[in-house]
């Protein structure tokens, strides 16, 4: 194992299996169990329960007010539940405050004490541990090293751009040797171009240090490209915990699949319900049959259908694929990279939306041209309303 | 450009603000001006320089024994004010409870009541319950007016506290004191070193509460009142008050550029694309 | 077994229950809040009742008859010589508040809007003079305005006046000149917060929907500021009302003022309670007094709109 890359970082050595995911186990490190809190009569969080495993890059996702902030607070002690029960490591965080809780965090502000400098910074909590002065500046070294901080840590917290204030939080929370680091919306204070790097890095340090993360973030774009499963909350409760590509192509309800990017709406009539799969009829895309997802439940014979729009291909000339749908270009935009068509189809009340990459000349297609575009029956998901 | 239009816009009011505060600090430019004339009585023209008024200062007993009444006074006010203070302003600005609006309004009172109102309904209770006045009863006196002062600084100070920082202490495994001593203090010390000037400034010029909760011992202000019937002692009255005033304004300009430190450590806080 | 296993829930019930005591937030703030809270009650609010009581009472020489009696309020309001007082006082007052906050408004507007980057010397500029000695302030005064004094001696230098005028001080005109001059700061500080908070950009609207800027001033800025204005007029009408060295040292017989008397009932006279009665009137009268400035204020706002 040491041999390996990552034995630089003693963090990584201490934990190391090398598999793609070389710290992920099977063992629950976090355990959210019927959690609820309440404020009055408003409940912020609502019976949620959830397992986050070992080594696993975690996310909460969801608009503001969705509860996902509370549980982060809660899981690092600066808020209890109204009922349900929380545990880290297999041991129960009842009663126990934040300071003795195996848990750290980055916060939103990031909360640099402005008093210190980065090295104090860094070395805050690591004096509550009474290291020696050689080991302490040891653990600091390499924890600025690890967020490339290295040669700052004079500079005084005041004097730090937005990206290094971000960068001194995660490495005053990552000396700490947490079981589990907490991220609270760390990236959203940063501009664009700048949050898709710290994302990739992000993504990188956790891999190398191999904790458990658990962030919490309002874009979808950022928990799809960081983490290994993610939470999808709304209003209080969890909606679904899958792994991105599970959550994006098969959501279980059209508020999940709204969020996570467009999605094409189809309504349908179901034919036929068996345990894995289903049967439905539209008027649009024919009779389908596509998976039962686990939390469908039947309200009546009507059903949803969902498509993503870069699911649906334009056909060129005289191509033709097993499954088509006919229609009419009446809205075109153009994205750079991407062209969005606006295509309606006799019978779906909704006209479909279609993103198609440039490299073809989607760009070009003039508004009002009858075209075909191709799917696969597989893209087709039904969902609850 | 801009600059320059915006200056002529303003000019009807700069001139304006150019009198106005001629007509603030006037009165108090002739102290030291009168203070360093020869003539016993403060007229114009000027009749000559002299620092006698000055030398005659450390030569008067009463004087000095007000000075360090006044000073014992102003210490322990300060400090007194200054702790009530820290725990209201704390208490206020960090936790939401019920008649908090009420509490604060009326340990914010003492700043919207005749003083004399104050003095007399303390001088009342104390003639009641049979104390003796002293130097004591003027420091309960001066804290009860100081403490809404001392408040106004430290809220100041600590509502531009980020909430978080503290959390992050926490989070870093410090304990409740811990993070009172690491953090929040020194957080917070220049706005605490600000109300402890502002208070002591305040009961070193304060009048009427120490002229009616004072005993036998005479502050300054009480001595200069005494004074103030002699028109002979009117020079010395003005050398001690020259004293007095390069003394406050010293030590309100030290509580200036702390607080504008403390509030700049918040500010800072708060910005993220530094 | 199961005695062993129902043991350790309750004392966790208790643990938990002690804890959210401790850690509530009402009782936290609370705790922390009182000793400044019981030291206002027991100084302030109780002295204040005490005063209240005696009003109601009557001196004997050195008892006092626990008796309740009106007889103190029908003296503080129908004596010629306490109801001319305190009307002085009103008068006073109202004048000094109404031209502190006339004079001060241009410079907390020159300050917000004009001061640039310098806006907080400039409020340190102004503040300065206040942090020095109130009594050496109304002191100045009276070396300003004396017989001998600066302005006398000036304009005799000048030869603009024969002889010293004695109409300058000792009296009620003296005696607000110097208050307004003393409260200056007081009237500048609130109304320059509430301009602060003005959004720039709603100023820029109102030009931009055709106002020039006196209309745009008139319409937007000056209402907008009210909360300023009201606060800064409560500010130094409340206390000046009860002001005593002001109207002793400049005011002569014509500037008594109504602490004054308050003060001698305590002091020669050696009547508490009817010191007493005429402190509560006074402080019911600002009360009013107050409560109409409010009323009179909104108003205008209202009727500017």
């Amino acid at each position: 194992m040491p041999e390996q890359g990552q034995a630089e970082s003693p963090l990584g050595a201490e934990r190391s299996h090398q598999t793609e995911r070389p710290h992920q186990t099977e063992r629950p490190m976090i355990e959210i169990r019927d959690v609820t809190r309440s404020y009055g009569s408003f409940k912020a969080l609502d019976d949620a329960s959830l397992t986050i495993k070992e080594g696993e890059f975690f996310s909460l996702l969801g608009p503001s007010g969705c509860g996902k902030t509370t549980l982060l607070r809660m899981i690092a002690g600066f808020d209890n539940p109204t009922s349900g029960l929380i545990s880290v490591d297999g041991q129960s965080m009842e009663g126990i405050p934040a300071n003795r809780r195996p848990t750290n965090m980055v916060f939103q502000s990031y909360a640099i004490f402005p008093h210190l400098n980065v090295e104090q910074n860094v070395a805050y909590g690591l004096k509550r541990l009474k290291l020696e002065r050689s080991e302490e500046k040891r653990r600091v070294e390499e924890a600025l090293g690890q967020v490339s901080l290295t040669g700052l840590g004079k500079r005084l917290a005041t004097e730090l751009s937005g990206g290094q204030r971000q960068r001194v939080a995660l490495a005053r929370a990552l000396v700490m040797r947490p079981k589990v680091l907490l991220l609270d919306e760390p990236l959203s204070a940063l501009d664009k171009k700048l949050r898709e790097q710290m994302q990739v890095e992000l993504r990188r340090l956790q891999q190398a240090v191999g904790i458990t993360f658990v962030l919490v973030t309002h874009d979808q774009y950022e928990a799809l490209a960081m983490s290994d499963r993610i939470a999808v909350m709304f209003g209080g409760r969890i909606a679904q915990v899958a792994s991105p590509k599970e959550i994006y192509q098969r959501p279980v309800n059209r508020q999940v699949a709204d969020f996570l990017g467009g999605m094409n709406f189809v309504k349908a009539e179901i034919v036929e319900e068996s345990g894995a799969s289903l049967v439905v009829d539209t008027l649009g895309f024919g009779r389908v049959k596509t998976d039962r997802p686990k939390a469908f439940v039947r309200n009546g014979g009507a059903a949803t259908l969902g498509i993503r729009p870069e699911r649906l291909r334009v056909l060129w000339d005289n191509a033709t694929a097993k499954f088509e749908v006919a229609g009419k270009v009446v809205e075109r935009h153009y994205f750079g990279e991407i062209t969005h068509l606006v295509v309606e189809i006799p019978g779906l009340e909704k006209p479909l939306s279609v993103t198609e990459t440039n490299d073809f000349g989607a760009d070009d297609i003039p508004v009002g041209t009858s075209i075909r575009l191709a799917y696969d029956p597989e893209a087709l998901v039904a969902m609850a309303d | 450009m801009t600059g320059m239009r915006r200056f002529l816009a303003s000019g009807w009011l700069s001139a304006y603000a150019f009198v106005y505060v001629v007509f603030l600090y006037l009165p108090v430019i002739f102290l030291p001006i009168f203070s360093l004339n020869s003539a016993a009585t403060p007229k114009f023209p000027l009749s000559g320089f002299t620092l006698k008024w000055y030398q005659d200062l450390p030569r008067t007993p009463a004087l000095l024994d007000a000075a360090w009444n006044s000073l014992v006074v102003g210490v322990s006010v300060s400090i007194l004010s200054t702790v009530l203070g820290i725990l209201a302003a704390r208490s206020i600005t960090r936790y939401r409870y019920p008649g908090r609006r009420a509490i604060n309004g009326l340990i914010m009172a003492p700043l919207v009541l005749p003083e004399i109102i104050v003095a007399i309904s303390m001088l009342l209770v104390i003639l009641q319950l049979g104390l003796s006045l002293s130097l004591l009863t003027i420091v309960l006196g001066h804290v009860l007016i100081c403490v809404p002062y001392s408040m106004t600084v430290l809220t100041a100070g600590f509502e531009g506290f980020d909430r978080s920082l503290e959390e992050a202490s926490a989070d870093l495994g410090e304990s409740a004191l811990g993070t009172f001593r690491r953090v929040t203090l020194p957080m917070v010390a220049p706005a605490i070193v600000s109300s402890l000037l502002v208070c002591f400034t305040i009961s070193l010029d304060e009048f009427i509460i120490a002229f009616f909760l004072t005993g036998t011992e005479a502050t300054l202000p009480i001595y200069i009142w005494g004074q103030l019937r002699f028109a002979s002692k009117l020079p010395g009255v003005l050398a001690l008050g020259t004293l007095l005033l390069a003394a406050s304004f010293l030590l309100m300009t030290i509580a200036e550029i702390l607080r504008r430190r403390a509030a700049r450590r918040t500010q800072n806080e708060g910005g993220l694309h530094a | 077994m199961t005695a062993a296993a129902e043991g350790p829930p309750t004392l966790g019930i208790i643990r938990a229950r002690r804890n959210a005591l401790l850690l509530s937030e009402p009782v936290q703030g609370l705790a922390l809040i009182s000793p400044t809270f019981l030291y206002a009650l027991v100084l302030l609010v109780l002295p204040i009742l005490v005063v209240v009581a005696h009003s109601f009472w009557t001196q004997n020489y050195l008892t006092i008859d626990r008796t309740f009696t009106l007889e103190n309020y029908r003296a503080a309001l129908t004596e010629p010589i306490y109801r001319d007082l305190l009307w002085r006082s009103l008068y006073i007052s109202m004048m000094v508040s109404f031209f502190t906050v006339v004079l001060a408004y241009p410079i907390a507007y020159f300050i917000s809007f004009h001061g640039g980057r310098h806006k907080s010397l400039w409020l340190f500029l102004i503040t300065i003079p206040f942090w020095t000695s109130y009594l050496l302030r109304v002191m100045s005064w009276k070396v300003i305005l004396g017989y001998n004094g600066v302005l006398n001696s000036s304009l005799l230098g000048l030869g603009i006046i024969d002889e010293p005028s004695t109409a300058l001080l000792y009296n009620s005109s003296a005696v607000i000149i110097t208050l307004t001059h003393a409260w200056a700061a007081f009237a500048i500080l609130p109304i320059f917060v509430s301009l602060e908070k003005i959004d720039r950009t709603l100023i820029e609207a109102a030009k931009d929907l055709g106002d020039g800027p006196i209309r745009s001033f008139l319409r937007v800025t000056l209402p907008l500021s009210a909360p300023g204005v009201i606060s800064a007029a409560l500010i130094v009408m409340i206390p000046t009302v009860g002001d005593y060295v002001t109207p002793k040292l400049v005011g002569g017989k014509d500037g008594v003022m109504i602490a004054n008397a308050i003060q001698a009932q305590f002091g020669k006279a050696s009547n508490w309670p009817l010191g007493a009665a005429l402190s509560v009137t006074t402080m019911l009268i600002v009360t009013l007094m107050a409560g109409a400035t409010v009323v009179i204020i909104r108003t205008a706002q209202r009727l500017v709109r």
